[in-house]
């Protein structure tokens, strides 16, 4: 395998904007993510999104995200519909095939646009479950409620989840659910979705995120630390919640497992927790302890722009490592009902 | 600030999506129908419920049907405060619940009619209310209630009905579309009955409409630049598809790329005043705008002849 | 090319038909992919990622449907991708699964692609209504009958070019007995008489809206030495991407079909096309689109396109046969037709062909697909030898 770092980083995040269309998102976080690796545009080997059509309520909603890119002379481009997380490890693989040395990633969508939480009943089985039309927070509840009857959770250690990540969301410039509350005073809220409170839940968010990754020889030159991925995987399981134990993450551990996590201590953890309860099933299928810092960005749940909030987390992990606050950390990106399928990506900066 | 320009959207296949399910999801839906929950067995010999067509774990097609419940117990429940009447099942609060229907060895999502969440725990005993008019379809169940909370009545197959094919699905979804900060100047110059395009810092191609960034750099399109609303028509078809829309024009009608004099990328519009055979490439053409100027593209009606000799192939080859 | 050795071991589709009112989304998929695991004498849990593809989650109303299709697809516990660029994603998808092979990452991937339109209507889907734009246009060939109109005004090809593609594809469509469309009066009065759509395209010029699966299984060098039916070789591939509308901007000959012609030509070694090729599966939904590619994949000079098609040099009898299958004039499950024709080169270079095979000389053939507007190409070169 050849050695691939991510060597910038890029996010632009907003609460319910009204101004800016997709395309207004991606035209900054594309050109400062490249600005940062200092690779001159037409020098990027491959480009690849990740965005939804039903977020923007119409076909072909990446087409116009290549608007922002500056497609010409033609590029190397693909599109995934899915977290571009993913696409970060599409692009990965086209490094590691060879014919390309470093590419650039983007994921982007404006959740305030619709109900997304309603749109999103439509990934749910189109014959037994879509014409129910549970909510995704509906469906994430019910997870927590397994979850706290099987004793892998209980409320107040989603509280104290839930009010550490809005107290370090508070110093997350990209973060808009920043909030300085205690565990104690979040217990007192109502409980809106049982067992979730409101500040349980990620806020709906707006966004667009920004990646570059690169090959040793380019790396070296872009970045003073780079972030190397030492391993990335993901898997997806069956998605009727009724198969599935709702209390663990199989492919979480799976991808786990293959991605070598347990291979050296992990400092940091950012984790795609749109809810507080999916973070103690994440702990245990990655194996992490207590030493290691999770979400410490303040995660999904200070920001969570659907469809680059995967890739921030391997960009938070990876800003730590280029600025030397960590060695060795893990992402984590998810995608579909009750963490139906997840990715992750071990990044470690250069032992010195 | 420019203002900004948002309109309501509504996304919704009209009658909604028909969907065939084949035939294991068929004789489930067939099943609740007549009144009768039915699974699968799946590889290792377990019932799964609702049937899935494909083993989850080993993917080998799922084996012989086996009748479960009607009742059955909850294993995770949630609360819905705020319905969503149009499209839940319920139109007043309900819980949601994973129901381990009797003899099943897997969990059914649907709604439970109780007054509270209080009246809703894990380990607690539903039955089915069945709907009296049943179409073959997940919903023919309204909701479980808790067990003997209440008469349960097995409806009657309906005689010599034909096995259930197929379902029609309504998504309706609505949205708030913005037009975004370039486009809303663009718009709003329709508004007032001009054409105003962009470029990019450097760059001298004029775009219109504008998206926000000329696509060969990626750059933020920041100067506003004024067009003329006259131009050349670079191709065109005749359409004689009628629109799926109230607004499409009525057939046939010439559909066309402009390219306005002072843009360097061509406008769709409908080219009128002419008949549908004369119309050309090259042909010199000039808005025709609307009595009511609005922000959207609906302010040109058409274009028509301005009665300009046509342009030279050469003069607009490269838009062509 | 780079990369370890990659080949298709396995190929499955669907009977294409306008609507599969017997199957659900998951048993259309199913069929494609359980043929291809056959063809490669694999069962599921010999799979080791999963590989879809598809156009606008619209068409059927469900939001990244391969969340449902895991299962029915065998990816429990296995990596899943999900690959949509338009009309190129059948292309797309094929080649992102085949680089997970390449990279030296897993042995064996299963890739398919599906469209059932039946489920909505392909023009909605298509032109879905959008504040702040005008509803204009009806349908894909709204947008692409005015670039063929420029084309013919370009090369000064006559307008019967068109109908005889229409002809070729769909008597060629006879011998396949998956294609969509099987018309036994096909002729040239029958296109020429048919109702006038999009002038200059009639509705025999324009493909058809199909129910459609493909599915390929692709193996390392190793898995594809040991298969029970012959591999294609993949000798190269190529993606090319360039924005919908800028000044200058050639819409009838794109540059970045040119590019990634020229790319994966470079990696096969390709310096003549129309010799270097025994045939070609190139993405034509609109008969027109056989000249337009011809010139854009260099298998003629520029201008010349519609020579070859007059010709006869494109038909199954022809020196250099363009879509023996019926191509996409005769079966559209749109997500999936990229894969077709990637899927149709593999089978011709391992004879699979059935009453449709041509006569193998080299032993090269190329797989074509695009999308958007003319802006999203995929393609690769397959063959029966192994590459250096």
């Amino acid at each position: 395998m050849r050695d691939v770092a991510v060597i910038a980083f890029a996010q632009d995040i907003a609460e319910h904007d009204r101004e800016r269309n997709e395309v207004e998102f991606v035209i900054p976080v594309v050109r400062d993510a490249i600005a940062q690796s200092g690779i001159d545009r037409h020098d990027i080997g491959f480009t690849v999104s990740g965005s939804c059509d039903y977020l923007s309520g119409g076909p072909f909603t990446f087409v116009q995200g290549l608007d922002a890119v500056g497609a010409w002379p033609p590029i190397k481009e693909s599109h995934l519909e899915m977290d571009a997380a993913w696409a970060l490890y599409e692009a990965w693989v086209a490094i590691q095939v060879g014919d390309v040395d470093s590419a650039l990633i983007y994921g982007f969508g404006k959740s305030s646009l619709g109900d997304v939480h309603e749109i999103f009943n439509l990934q749910n089985d189109p014959y037994s479950v879509m014409p129910l039309w549970p909510s995704t927070v509906d469906l994430a509840a019910l997870q927590a409620c397994a979850a706290i009857a099987a004793n892998v959770t209980n409320e107040r250690e989603m509280a104290e989840i839930a009010a550490r990540d809005r107290r370090a969301a508070l110093a997350n410039l990209h973060a808009i659910a920043g909030r300085d509350v205690s565990a104690d005073v979040l217990l007192g809220e109502p409980v809106t979705h049982a067992p979730l409170r409101d500040a349980d839940i990620a806020p709906i968010t707006d966004g667009a995120a920004a990646i570059v990754i690169a090959a040793a020889e380019i790396a070296n030159h872009a970045c003073e630390r780079p972030a190397w991925i030492r391993g990335i995987e993901h898997r997806i399981e069956p998605q009727s919640m009724g198969v599935r134990d709702l209390t663990r993450s199989e492919s979480t551990r799976l991808a786990a497992i293959a991605a070598d996590v347990g291979g050296g201590p992990i400092d940091v953890a950012e984790l795609h927790t749109q809810f507080s309860h999916e973070e103690p099933i994440l702990r245990v299928a990655l194996g992490l302890g207590p030493e290691t810092e999770v979400n410490p960005s303040g995660g999904p749940l200070g920001a969570n722009p659907i469809m680059s909030s995967g890739l921030i987390r391997i960009g938070e992990v990876a800003s730590r490592i280029h600025s030397g606050s960590v060695h060795r950390g893990v992402a984590h990106a998810t995608q579909g009902p009750c963490l139906q399928q997840n990715l992750v990506c071990v990044l470690e900066g250069e032992r010195n | 600030m420019t203002e900004v320009l948002v309109e309501k959207h509504v996304l919704e296949y009209p009658g909604g999506y028909t969907r065939s399910v084949g035939p294991v999801i068929g004789r489930f839906l067939t099943g609740l129908r007549d009144g009768r929950i039915e699974g699968v067995r799946g590889s290792d010999g377990k019932v799964l419920v609702p049937p899935t067509e494909y083993d989850p774990y080993t993917a080998q097609a799922t084996g012989e049907f086996v009748e479960v419940g009607p009742c059955g117990v909850v294993t995770a429940w949630t609360w819905v405060a705020q319905p969503r009447v149009d499209k839940q099942p319920l139109d007043h609060p309900f819980g949601w619940a994973l129901i381990r229907l009797d003899g099943a060895d897997t969990s059914m999502l649907h709604a439970v009619a109780v007054d509270g969440p209080d009246a809703l725990s894990v380990g607690l005993r539903v039955q089915p209310r069945w709907r009296t008019e049943r179409i073959g379809s997940i919903r023919d169940i309204e909701a479980f209630v808790p067990e003997g909370s209440e008469p349960l009545v097995i409806p009657e197959p309906a005689p010599d009905a034909e096995p259930v094919t197929g379902i029609v699905t309504p998504t309706r979804l609505e949205y708030e579309i913005n037009a975004g900060t370039a486009p809303s100047k663009y718009l709003l110059g329709l508004a007032q009955g001009k054409m105003i395009g962009q470029r990019a810092v450097g760059s001298d191609q004029v775009y219109l409409p504008p998206r926000g960034s000329d696509p060969t750099s990626g750059e933020a399109t920041e100067i506003e630049v004024e067009v003329a609303d006259v131009g050349t028509v670079t191709t065109y078809c005749v359409v004689n598809v009628p629109g799926l829309s109230e607004t499409s024009p009525e057939i046939p009608y010439v559909c066309a790329q402009i390219l306005l004099d002072g843009a360097n990328t061509p406008w769709f519009g409908l080219i009128q005043g002419l008949a549908a055979d004369e119309v050309r490439m090259g042909l010199r053409v000039k808005a025709i705008w609307a009595d009511v100027l609005v922000a959207n593209a609906a302010s040109v009606k058409w274009f028509e002849p301005n009665g300009e000799p046509d342009a030279p192939y050469e003069s607009y080859r490269e838009y062509a | 090319m780079a990369g370890i050795r990659t080949a298709v071991v396995g190929v499955g589709q669907t009977r294409h038909v306008s609507a599969r009112h017997d199957v659900s989304i998951a048993g259309l998929v199913r069929e494609a992919a359980v043929e291809a695991l056959e063809d490669a004498g694999m069962d599921w849990g010999d799979i080791d990622a999963v590989v879809i593809g598809k156009a606008p989650d619209m068409f059927e109303g469900v939001l990244m449907p391969e969340m449902y299709l895991a299962d029915a697809l065998g990816a429990a516990n296995k990596p899943m991708l999900r690959v949509h660029t338009a009309g190129s994603v059948g292309g797309s998808t094929a080649i992102v699964a085949a680089k997970l092979v390449m990279a030296g990452i897993h042995k064996r991937v299963l890739t398919v692609a599906f469209e059932k339109q039946s489920e909505s209507n392909a023009t909605w889907g298509l032109t879905v209504g959008m504040p702040f734009q005008a509803p204009l246009v009806a349908g894909a060939g709204g947008y692409f009958a005015p670039l063929i109109r420029a084309y013919m005004a370009r090369s000064g090809a006559p307008r019967h070019i068109g109908h005889l593609v229409a002809v070729k594809d769909r008597l060629a469509a006879l011998r396949n007995p998956k294609a969509h469309l099987h018309l036994a009066d096909i002729d040239l009065k029958m296109v020429e008489e048919s109702f006038l759509l999009w002038d200059p395209l009639r509705y025999l010029d324009v493909c058809p809206s199909s129910d459609g699966a493909m599915a390929l299984v692709i193996g390392s060098e190793d898995v594809a030495d040991a298969a029970p039916g012959p591999a294609a070789w993949i000798h190269g591939t190529a993606m090319r991407s360039e924005p919908t509308m800028f000044a200058g901007r050639d819409q009838i000959n794109p540059q970045a079909g040119r590019d990634c012609a020229a790319d994966v030509y470079a990696q096969a070694g390709i310096t003549n096309p129309r010799e270097d090729f025994d045939m070609a599966e190139v993405y034509v939904p609109f008969s027109w689109y056989e000249p337009m590619w011809l010139e854009n994949l260099g298998f003629c000079a520029e201008g010349d396109g519609w020579k070859l098609t007059e010709a006869g040099a494109t038909a199954p009898d022809g020196d250099i046969p363009w879509n023996p299958s019926g191509g996409v004039l005769s079966s559209n499950p749109i997500g999936a037709s990229g894969m077709i024709r990637f899927g149709e080169a593999a089978q011709q270079v391992r004879e699979r062909a059935g009453d449709y095979q041509v006569e193998l000389k080299t032993g090269l053939a190329l797989g074509q697909a695009y999308g958007g507007g003319s802006q999203f190409f995929s393609m690769w070169v397959v063959g029966n030898q192994k590459p250096e």
